[in-house]
């Protein structure tokens, strides 16, 4: 039995790491796994412009960008986007005073912005298939409505928890939970907003350049 | 911009307030608008580039939207997401640069093959020909 040690012969072992593990909060971590997701879904969406990139340009004699974008739309929308990062930024600041009316008020504002974008998005979808640009018309336009409505379905996502953590937060208060899920959400929202950079620049902007 | 990150081998739980108020980085008011309008300039800009009448040519002019959407992507990064070298112990930055390799390997491998497979491959013939 050479290898037992007592107790007294391990502690005057040099220690390389800690032997107790140090206590982690719950949901401690949550924030570095939600970011780590959010990294994974932006290679979704690099893939989708990737494949928007290669067949982007094959009209097959159907409309083009410059038929069927309308840039004061498009800005109108990225408006929208921009000013509902900004409204939840404040949501945010009103959570850490511990403004529980405050928060919820900034969250309605930022769920209205959201649904006014995707508002704006779905008339111009409905207007495309209107005129015959569906999906099925050309592979410029299925890549066209699978990244722009990838990112349309995260927008509608993201207002379903927007309402979700309110009724939370009326609910239960600005508890450690919530104020977590809001951190969260707060990343989600501001990360919509920056794939929304890439779209109104690589599929909207571009396009009418072509 | 104020962070409340601590580093883990602390021990000690000086952060038992940070937590409840959320356990990322904190951005301030100050943050949020200057982040708010450096976004409003530099998308404003780039579509002015596209909608007004300039006189320069489409190659610069989308070499120019795609440097602004770049930087704003950068300002969002860090006036929104509150994203510092030092978040999460630097775990963060790490992630989005593994993750930024990934998404530059991506699209410009998949343009970069694609293009050459279209120049060599497909008969050149033009698409508004009646089949």
């Amino acid at each position: 039995m050479g290898h037992a040690l007592t107790t007294e012969q391990a502690a005057a072992r040099t220690l390389f790491y800690q032997a107790d593990e140090h206590d982690h909060e719950a949901g401690g971590s949550t924030l570095l796994g939600f970011w780590i997701y959010l990294m994974s879904d932006c290679l979704v969406f690099a893939v989708l412009f990737a494949t928007y990139g290669v067949v982007g340009g094959n009209y097959a004699a159907g409309p083009g960008p410059k038929d069927l974008f309308d840039l004061s739309l498009v800005a109108l929308n990225t408006t929208m986007l921009l000013l509902s990062s900004m409204t939840y930024g404040f949501a945010m600041l009103s959570s850490y005073r511990n403004k529980v009316a405050a928060t919820q008020a900034w969250l309605v504002v930022t769920g209205l912005f959201g649904a006014a974008f995707l508002a704006i998005e779905l008339y111009e979808f409905a207007h495309m298939i209107h005129e015959g640009a569906t999906p099925q018309r050309s592979a410029f336009l299925s890549a066209f409505f699978t990244l722009v409505g990838t990112h349309g379905l995260h927008v509608t996502f993201g207002i379903v928890w927007l309402i979700t953590l309110l009724v939370q937060i009326g609910k239960h208060g600005l508890n450690r939970a919530n104020a977590r899920r809001l951190a969260c959400l707060s990343l989600f929202w501001h990360f919509l907003d920056v794939i929304w950079i890439g779209v109104f620049t690589f599929v909207y902007l571009m396009g009418m350049l072509r | 911009m104020s962070t409340h990150a601590q580093g883990h081998e602390g021990g000690t739980h000086g952060h038992e307030e940070g937590l409840i108020h959320g356990d990322g980085p904190h951005g301030t008011l100050k943050d949020y608008l200057t982040g708010f309008i450096l976004s409003v300039i530099l998308t404003a800009i780039p579509f002015w580039l596209v909608m007004g009448d300039v006189s320069w040519s489409n190659q610069t002019i989308a070499f120019v939207i795609v440097a602004f959407a770049a930087v704003q992507m950068v300002v969002h990064m860090v006036y929104f997401l509150h994203m510092t070298p030092k978040s999460e112990d630097g775990w963060t930055l790490t992630s989005l640069v593994f993750t930024l390799i990934l998404v530059v390997i991506t699209l410009a491998g998949s343009l970069w093959v694609m293009y050459h497979m279209d120049s060599n491959m497909m008969p050149r013939h033009e698409a508004s020909q009646p089949l």
